[in-house]
């Protein structure tokens, strides 16, 4: 076993470990910070496929941004630290089952679909080149990633802001 | 040199895990963080092809950063929907919510 | 100065000779390189924190600490240092242990690992990496994710007031901060250290980048949470922020963090604005490490004279004032960019 192997087995151990605790903790404040650190091993993997940029966006967006926002929707409605709450519905059973069929029918097409042993490709600075594509090529959904972004904006802050009046 | 199906496999067990949570959660909040760990395996997925796959250049990245913009997107409508949810029902437990429910 | 890329290469050879495969030598290197950062930081803080207590002094026409030490006491920062080690470690009943233990430690490593980039001099960079500026960004924001379960774990409304009110704030600066390094990450056209401060051979990026500088500047000093933005942990009103409930050596973390993360955010204005390792007659290094500590003085020198902004007014700062100016930043360097046919 290689060096690259052992880092790539304990960054994928962390992370599904820390993924079964996102769904698992009963506390949401303890999902939240889980959840960090399932963003961060999910970005240590991006390093060993050799994406930087993506990986530094991913801490960037993911741990600055949405689970910020997260934790602050976790306190901002409170009564969730409360103990003894049931977390999880009544579905559990079903979504197990459910869960698991989906699983290993995605393992097995993944398995049958491609090769095992595909040898890696030499991928050049990759950052620039992203910058690059996403101007030339990937242009048009640039722009429109970007509407959406300005939409969901807006739409958020109507969504959350207090009525004049009420409450 | 780790083989393409590693990844590819590790994402499955990601998605799993985040799908488990999305469908058992009683809490949105909850719900939102299963669904960031299933975007998450999403682009695992992405970023190994266009590491491992011949295909135009960079394409899985670039699609991934595609899917990081409208996860964040997501995520904001979401918890500002949770928080309005919170204001007029005073609990986030979506099993709780079953005003449209007959 | 002598070559470390030599020094490490023969370190490398000397290993493979005797067959032992890579990674032992660069495990040990890079274990080599953390200790001397941990080293550096802790004194560095220290001198800082010293630094500090006389600025504050002499801006208030007073001596500050003379006893400790002997010349105008100078081991003060030591003695206060040993006595907060040895300090009884209390974690408050009602808190939350776990994630309470964990959270200096998440804060100082965020600001630990953000040395990786700086580049102290020509090679004498930990790691050159390729998205230099954007890991620090990136990495910083794991910050916020520390103080916050600091101020949650503590259960206490104070800390919990102080912990939110610091979040809003890095998130809202955040901002601004990343869209004023854009400017030079475009007149460079790549995100690396070292070649951002190559690029400054001619001239400091300080004065084409002018705009840029004073909003980084702003920025930076509101992610730091000081004054006159130290809403976060003002003591009027909210006793001390997220870390009230903190004693003893988790205390003297949070405070190393905050005091190393004021370090690293004057190094990265160096690097990107004051040319880095570049002046005449001293050695690289030493001229970094002076334009550093100026910008930490400019820091020092702006806590002791302004007063605290509002809440209201900070949020309008950060929104309506220094994100435009960024973005008319941006747009300015993109079209001389353009007009100079890059």
């Amino acid at each position: 076993m290689t060096v690259t192997q052992v880092v790539f087995f304990l960054m994928a151990a962390f992370t599904v470990g820390a993924a079964l605790l996102v769904v698992s903790a009963k506390n949401l404040v303890h999902c939240a910070i889980a959840l960090v650190f399932a963003f961060f091993g999910v970005a240590a993997l991006f390093v060993l496929l050799d994406a930087e940029f993506l990986a530094a966006a991913q801490v960037l967006l993911y741990v600055g941004g949405i689970t910020i926002l997260m934790l602050f929707a976790i306190m901002l409605t409170a009564r969730i630290s409360a103990r003894g709450i049931k977390i999880m519905n009544e579905q559990v059973g079903v979504a197990a089952v459910v869960v698991f069929a989906i699983a290993g029918l995605l393992a097995y097409a993944n398995l049958k679909g491609f090769p095992a042993a595909v040898p890696p490709l030499t991928v050049q600075d990759n950052t620039a080149s992203l910058g690059t594509l996403l101007l030339t090529t990937y242009v048009l959904p640039f722009e429109v990633v970007s509407l959406l972004l300005l939409a969901a904006m807006v739409g958020a802050i109507i969504l959350a802001r207090r009525e004049r009046g009420k409450d | 040199m780790i083989p393409l199906s590693y990844y590819l496999i590790l994402s499955v067990i990601l998605f799993g895990i985040g799908m488990f949570g999305a469908l058992t959660r009683r809490n949105a909040v909850g719900i939102l963080m299963a669904l960031e760990l299933m975007f998450n395996a999403v682009n695992l997925n992405f970023v190994a092809f266009s590491r491992y796959l011949p295909q135009p250049l960079l394409q899985g990245q670039i699609f991934a950063i595609f899917v990081i913009t409208v996860a964040a997107a997501e995520a904001a409508v979401g918890l500002a929907i949770v928080l309005g949810l919170y204001r007029n029902f005073q609990t986030i437990n979506v099993d709780e919510i079953n005003l449209m429910k007959w | 100065m002598f070559e470390f890329g030599q020094l490490m290469e023969s370190f490398y050879d000397a290993f493979s000779a005797r067959g032992i495969p890579l990674f032992v030598p660069q495990l040990i290197v890079m274990l080599a390189v953390a200790t001397a950062v941990l080293i550096f930081t802790a004194i560095s803080v220290m001198f800082m924190v010293w630094w500090e207590r006389k600025i504050s002094a002499h801006i208030q026409v007073r001596f500050g600490p003379m006893r400790v030490g002997g010349w105008h006491g100078w081991a003060q920062s030591i003695a206060d240092g040993v006595k907060l080690l040895l300090k009884e470690d209390i974690v408050p009943a009602g808190a939350d242990r776990l994630v309470f233990v964990l959270a200096p430690m998440v804060v100082f490593a965020a600001s630990l690992a953000s040395f990786v980039i700086i580049p102290f001099g020509p090679g004498l960079i930990a790691g050159d990496l390729n998205i230099g500026v954007l890991f620090y960004i990136s990495i910083s924001s794991l910050t916020v994710v520390g103080i916050i379960m600091a101020g949650w774990s503590s259960n206490n409304k104070y800390s919990v007031l102080g912990a939110i009110r610091s979040a809003a704030q890095a998130v809202s600066y955040e901002v601004p901060l990343v869209v004023s390094v854009i400017g030079v990450i475009m007149t460079v056209g790549s995100m690396s250290m070292t070649r951002i401060v190559e690029a400054q051979q001619g001239m400091w990026f300080v004065v084409p980048q002018l705009l840029g500088f004073l909003i980084y500047l702003t920025a930076a000093i509101a992610e730091c949470n000081r004054t006159p933005f130290d809403i976060p942990e003002a003591e009027s009103e909210l006793v001390a922020g997220f870390h009230v409930e903190y004693s003893g050596m988790r205390f003297a973390i949070f405070f190393l963090a905050e005091y190393a993360n004021m370090f690293v955010v004057s190094a990265i204005a160096t690097t990107l604005f004051l040319g880095g390792w570049h002046g005449p007659l001293l050695p690289g290094w030493l001229w970094f490490l002076l334009k550093t500590y100026f910008i930490i003085f400019l820091m020092m020198w702006l806590r002791w004279t302004l007063a605290r902004l509002r809440v209201d007014q900070l949020m309008n700062l950060g929104w309506k004032f220094l994100l435009p100016l960024a973005f008319l930043n941006m747009g300015i360097t993109g079209l001389i960019l353009v007009l100079q046919g890059q």
